[in-house]
C-alpha cells in the first residue's frame, strides 16, 4: 500500500513540481547564471583558457601557452566573436585593440611566428595577465559593478572612479525611500488597524472595505489617479488654495513627496491587514482589565495593546519594505529623475542597453537584500511562546 | 437567623440585611438605570452593600446582573441614578481611578506577560517601589498556591491556574472592592468547587468586599453572605442564602433557586406569621408566607421536595398539612431518591433519603409537611 502510494503521490505532485521548476527555479537559476557568466574569451580561445591557468603570473607564459594562443587564433573563424574578445581585453588592459588586430593578422599569415616578434608588448606580463584574468567562464565583474566596484589590474577590489556609476547611490536611495514609505504606512496603518479592530458591525466592514478595494484595483490605475490628484492644478492644490492656506501651488508631483505619497497609499493595505488580523486575536477585555488594574488608557495602550500588536507591526513593516524595494512603476510615473529606484536601473539595462548581465547582477543584489530581510522577518516573527 | 422571619426585598424598600456585618453602606446603587439603545436592561435598581460583605448577583442570562457589575467597574456608563462608593459618587470616575479588582470570566490575563508580571502590573501602575513589588507579587502568588509558576506565561498554565493568577492580580493591590464576573464558569465541576471554597476562605481571611456575578445557584448559596436575585433588570430579592431558599419573595425566586412544588390556592386567614391556606380540593393547611398577603387572596404554596415527608396511607392520621396519593414514579439519583406522587392536591415531587427505599410505584401514601416548611407567595 505504502510502496504504491508513494510514487502515486509523487505523480500527483508532478504538475506542481514542473510548474515550480519551469516558472520559478529555472528563471532564477538563469538570472544568477547570467549575472556571473562571462563566456566570451573561454569560447573563442578555449585552448589558451585551458593552458594559461597553470601560469604563475611571473614574466611571460610558457611556449605551450603561446602555441595554444596561436592555435586558437588560427582556429577561430568568427571575427565578430574575436572583436568581443578584443573589446573585453582592451577594457582590462588598454592597448589590446591595436595589439590583437596586429597579432591576428600576422598569426594567420604565419602560424608559427613567435609572438614577441609581432609586438614587444607580448613580452609584458600585464597583457598576459589580462588574458588570464578573463579566461575564466565566470566573473564577478557584473556583481561588483552593480555595487560600483571593480577589480584593479592587480586583482584587488576597488571603488570605481567617482562619477562613473551611480548604482550604490541608487541602491541607498531605494532603501531610504522604502524606509520612509514603511514609516508612513506604519504611522497611518497602526491607528487605522486599531480603530478597525475596535469598532464592530458596518463601521468595521466599511473600514476594511476601504483598505481592500484599492488592493483590487490595478497599481497603474491607482498611480495614475495620484498623478491627477497631485498635479499643480490637482484637487489638493485647488482645495488648499481655495481655503487660503497657500497662495502658490505646492509641488507634489515629479518629486520625492509624490513618490512617498503614492507608494504609501498603494502599500498601506499590507501594513493594515497584518496588524488588524493580530489585533483580532487579542481578547477584547484586556484593555478593560488593564484599566481596572489602575492603568491610564495611554499606559494600558503602551503596556498591553502595543506589545500585543508588535508581531503584526513587524510583519506589516517587512511586507511594505520588501515590496517597496522593488517598486518601478510608481517612481517612474510620479517621481523625478532623482527619485528613480533600483528597478528602473534594472529596466534600463534589460530593455534599453540590452546588457543582460548587468540587469541580472542588479536583480541578484535586490534578491539578496530581500532574502536577508525575509530571514530577519522569520526570526522576529517567530512565536516567542513555546507551545506546551 | 430564623427561616420564618420576613425576607427583605428590594422592591420599593431599601435592602438592609447585612448578614450580621457592619451596616454602613459602603457601596450603594440608588435608582440605577441602564439603557442599551431602546432596550432597558437595568431599571431603578436599589442595592446597598456593606464593607466586608460577599454579595452574589444571581440570575438568568440577560437579567442585568453583569451590566450592573460593569457599571460598578466603570466599563459601562450609567444611564440614570447614582452609584456611590464609600460616600463618593463614582458615576463619572474613570475605571482606572476606581481601585476595584476585577476577575473576568475569560481571566483576561495579559498573554505576553508571565504570571508574575501579570500580578505585578497593578502595582507597577501605582508606582510601588520595585523591591516591594517583587515581595508582594511573591506573596500573592503564594496565597493562590502558584509560587512555582511565577515565570510561566498564561498559555503555559491550566485554566484553573490562570484563574488563580487572575485572582492574585485582582487582590494584590488591596482594592477597595473585588468584582468577579462568573469567574468559575469555564472550570470543570471539581475545580470549581475547590475554587469556591478557596475564594470563600480568602474572603474571610482578608475581609474583602466581594461582588460576585453568577448564574449558578449552588455557587451563590455556597459563597455568599447575601444573594441578590435578578430578573429582567430588577432585583427580585436580596437576602442571605437561607432566606432566599426558605423564604423566597416571589414566584420567580422560588422557582429559580432550587426546585419547588407550587400549589395554587387561597389565603384563608392570617394569624401573625401563621397563614391558613386552602387548597383547591378543599383541604386546609398551615404555613408561613411573605408579608402583605390578605385573607381571601389567590396565592401559591411553595413546598421544597426535601421538606415533604411520606408515610403509609393506612396510618390513620388526619389533620392539616396532610394529603393522600399514589406514587407514580421513583427515580434513583445516587445520594437521594426523587419520588413523584399523584396526590389529591396535584402532582408533587418529593426527595427522600436512600433509607426510604422501601416504596414502590403504585403504593398508596400520605404526604405531609411541617408548618414552618410551607411558604405562601403571591401568584
Amino acid at each position: 500500500m505504502n510502496r504504491l502510494s508513494r510514487p502515486r503521490a509523487f505523480l500527483l505532485m508532478s504538475p506542481l513540481l514542473l510548474f515550480l521548476g519551469l516558472f520559478f527555479v529555472w528563471p532564477l537559476v538563469s538570472v544568477i547564471w547570467q549575472a556571473v557568466s562571462d563566456p566570451a574569451i573561454s569560447r573563442v580561445l578555449p585552448r589558451t583558457a585551458a593552458e594559461i591557468g597553470g601560469w604563475g603570473g611571473e614574466g611571460v607564459p610558457s611556449d605551450e601557452v603561446q602555441a595554444a594562443f596561436r592555435e586558437d587564433i588560427v582556429a577561430n573563424t568568427d571575427d565578430m566573436a574575436m572583436g568581443d574578445v578584443t573589446r573585453r581585453l582592451n577594457s582590462s588592459q588598454s592597448g589590446f585593440r591595436s595589439l590583437m588586430g596586429k597579432t591576428v593578422r600576422e598569426v594567420r599569415e604565419t602560424p608559427d611566428i613567435a609572438l614577441i616578434e609581432i609586438d614587444d608588448r607580448w613580452g609584458e606580463t600585464a597583457f598576459w595577465k589580462a588574458i588570464q584574468d578573463n579566461a575564466s567562464p565566470y566573473t564577478d565583474a557584473f556583481l561588483l559593478s552593480a555595487l560600483d566596484l571593480q577589480r584593479a589590474g592587480s586583482g584587488e577590489i576597488e571603488a570605481m572612479p567617482a562619477g562613473s556609476s551611480a548604482n550604490r547611490t541608487i541602491i541607498l536611495r531605494t532603501l531610504w525611500i522604502s524606509a520612509i514609505v514603511t514609516l508612513c504606512c506604519l504611522l497611518i496603518g497602526l491607528p487605522y488597524a486599531m480603530i478597525a479592530a475596535s469598532v464592530t458591525g458596518w463601521k468595521r466592514a466599511v473600514m476594511i472595505a476601504a483598505v481592500l478595494l484599492p488592493l483590487w484595483t490595478s497599481l497603474l490605475v491607482r498611480t495614475a489617479a495620484w498623478m491627477i490628484i497631485l498635479q499643480e492644478s490637482g484637487i489638493i492644490n485647488q482645495v488648499l488654495m481655495g481655503i487660503g492656506i497657500i497662495s502658490d501651488p505646492l509641488v507634489l508631483i515629479y518629486n520625492r513627496a509624490g513618490v512617498v505619497i503614492a507608494m504609501t497609499h498603494v502599500l498601506l493595505p499590507f501594513m493594515v491587514l497584518p496588524i488588524y488580523s493580530v489585533l483580532l486575536t487579542v481578547p477584547g477585555n484586556l484593555m478593560s482589565a488593564a484599566a481596572s488594574l489602575g492603568a491610564h488608557p495611554v499606559r494600558a495602550f503602551l503596556r498591553v495593546l502595543l506589545p500585543l500588536s508588535l508581531r503584526g507591526m513587524i510583519s506589516g513593516m517587512l511586507l511594505v519594505f520588501m515590496s517597496s524595494i522593488g517598486y518601478y512603476i510608481t517612481p517612474a510615473l510620479v517621481g523625478g529623475a532623482s527619485d528613480q529606484m533600483i528597478s528602473s536601473v534594472i529596466a534600463f539595462y534589460a530593455t534599453q542597453s540590452a546588457n543582460w548581465s548587468m540587469a541580472a547582477a542588479l536583480g541578484l543584489i535586490l534578491l539578496v537584500l530581500t532574502l536577508l530581510l525575509y530571514a530577519l522577518y522569520n526570526r522576529l516573527s517567530r512565536d516567542p511562546v513555546p507551545t506546551r | 437567623m430564623n427561616a420564618g422571619s420576613p425576607p427583605a426585598t428590594a422592591q420599593g424598600t431599601r435592602t438592609q440585611c447585612t448578614g450580621g456585618l457592619v451596616a454602613d453602606d459602603f457601596i450603594s446603587f440608588s435608582k440605577v438605570t441602564k439603557d442599551f439603545g431602546s432596550l432597558r436592561v437595568v431599571e431603578d435598581l436599589e442595592l446597598d452593600i456593606a464593607q466586608g460583605e460577599f454579595v452574589s448577583l444571581l440570575g438568568p442570562s440577560g437579567s442585568g446582573k453583569t451590566t450592573l457589575l460593569m457599571m460598578l467597574a466603570g466599563f459601562e456608563t450609567v444611564t440614570g441614578g447614582e452609584i456611590r462608593l464609600d460616600g463618593q459618587r463614582i458615576n463619572d470616575l474613570p475605571t482606572y481611578k476606581r481601585d476595584m479588582g476585577v476577575v473576568f470570566q475569560n481571566y483576561a490575563l495579559f498573554p505576553h506577560m508571565t504570571a508574575a508580571k501579570n500580578v505585578a502590573f497593578p502595582l507597577e501602575m501605582r508606582g510601588t517601589p520595585r523591591a516591594e513589588v517583587a515581595d508582594r507579587v511573591a506573596r500573592a502568588l503564594e496565597m493562590v498556591k502558584l509560587g512555582p509558576f511565577a515565570g510561566r506565561l498564561p498559555i503555559q498554565l491550566s485554566g484553573g491556574q490562570q484563574q488563580r493568577v487572575a485572582l492574585a492580580r485582582a487582590l494584590v493591590f488591596e482594592p477597595r472592592v473585588v468584582l468577579m464576573d462568573e469567574p468559575l464558569g469555564a472550570l470543570d465541576k471539581q475545580l470549581r468547587e475547590q475554587m469556591q471554597l478557596d475564594i470563600r476562605e480568602l474572603h474571610h481571611r482578608l475581609g474583602l468586599t466581594i461582588i460576585f456575578v453568577t448564574h449558578d445557584q449552588d455557587e451563590a448559596l455556597t459563597m455568599s453572605d447575601r444573594i441578590a436575585v435578578f430578573n429582567q433588570g430588577q432585583i427580585q430579592q436580596c437576602a442571605p442564602p437561607r432566606h432566599v431558599y426558605d423564604s423566597p419573595a416571589n414566584r420567580f425566586v422560588a422557582e429559580f433557586i432550587g426546585e419547588t412544588n407550587l400549589l395554587a390556592g387561597k389565603v384563608r386567614a392570617i394569624d401573625g406569621r401563621a397563614i391558613t391556606f386552602a387548597l383547591p380540593d378543599g383541604s386546609i393547611c398551615r404555613a408561613r408566607g411573605v408579608p402583605g398577603l390578605a385573607p381571601g387572596a389567590e396565592a401559591l404554596l411553595s413546598l421544597r421536595p426535601e421538606r415533604i415527608g411520606i408515610g403509609a396511607a393506612d396510618a390513620a392520621i388526619d389533620g392539616p398539612n396532610i394529603a393522600r396519593g399514589e406514587i407514580a414514579d421513583i427515580i434513583y439519583q445516587g445520594d437521594h431518591l426523587r419520588v413523584v406522587i399523584d396526590s389529591s392536591v396535584g402532582r408533587l415531587v418529593a426527595q427522600l433519603g436512600r433509607k426510604d427505599a422501601e416504596w414502590t410505584p403504585g403504593a398508596k401514601v400520605a404526604v405531609s409537611f411541617d408548618e414552618a416548611d410551607g411558604w405562601v407567595i403571591a401568584p
